[in-house]
């Protein structure tokens, strides 16, 4: 599908930066004029998403992590999150609701299931000791049919 | 992200303001524990209208919270989420845990 718009940024993988990636991701999807509902939809998902690379992926070494969303033709948004880090050994295993593995640090395994109800699709791509890479989309309302 | 933390007879009242997420939810667990270890409250209140922001590490800090509060004999209630904090607490099942509730007002608790 046709892209009308693209950002690709990448950042160490420190927790302040969470923030960061969410606050960049709203300034980019103003133009698409999503509700609020919407966006707050798409800041959780990728919230989850830059999350897992930093506390998973880069648990034990430093790194970086890509982030690229696109603005699609037909009001989709596209968005990529990608870890160079440790990789998911059992990609539908980490993907049930509740599974972590870290509890210690109080996560709730929540994660993925988060991703895939904000989202129209979650796609995960793992290899062990390479990294993970995430793709969601999200199509938006027509700005037409939207009450709001 | 910030708390501020209250106590109204036995409940402990962390207003909590600001984006909840995986970053700012360390300092946040650490300063309510201190509390609950040194009030000993019967009741923890987490209030949510403040928060503008939440992913499940949100979800992390009220399951761990209810642990504690469930270690001493209390109980966790969250007050007043926004919509869309809600669907996140919603999609965990933690009312199961934590009773969702809007805060009482000052006449409700005299009739308490």
């Amino acid at each position: 599908m046709k892209t009308e718009n693209s950002i690709k940024f990448s950042f160490p993988a420190l927790s302040m930066n969470e923030q960061t990636s969410r606050a960049v991701v709203s300034a980019f999807l103003v133009q698409a004029d999503p509700t609020i509902e919407e966006l707050a939809d798409i800041r959780t998902a990728v919230s989850e998403a830059v999350t897992n690379s930093i506390v998973h992926g880069y648990r034990s070494i430093s790194g970086e992590v890509e982030l690229c969303v696109k603005l699609l033709a037909g009001r989709e948004i596209y968005i990529r999150v990608k870890d160079k880090g440790c990789g998911i050994e059992d990609v539908e295993k980490a993907m049930e609701p509740l599974y972590t593995t870290a509890p210690q640090e109080e996560r709730a395994g929540l994660g993925f299931a988060v991703m895939q109800s904000f989202m129209d699709s979650v796609r995960v791509r793992s290899k062990p000791d390479a990294g993970t890479t995430v793709t969601m989309r999200k199509k938006l309302k027509e700005t037409s049919c939207r009450t709001s | 992200m910030a708390v501020v933390l209250q106590k109204e007879k036995t409940c402990l009242i962390a207003r909590l303001s600001g984006e909840l997420d995986h970053h700012s939810v360390r300092s946040i667990r650490e300063e309510i524990d201190t509390a609950v270890t040194e009030q000993q409250p019967s009741k923890l209140a987490l209030d949510f209208s403040g928060v503008t922001f939440m992913d499940s590490s949100g979800i992390g800090l009220i399951l761990g919270r209810c642990k504690v509060m469930c270690g001493i004999g209390g109980t966790t209630v969250v007050w007043s989420p926004p919509a869309h904090i809600k669907r996140v607490m919603r999609l965990s099942g933690i009312e199961r845990l934590a009773r969702i509730e809007t805060e009482p007002s000052a006449e409700e608790e005299e009739t308490e």
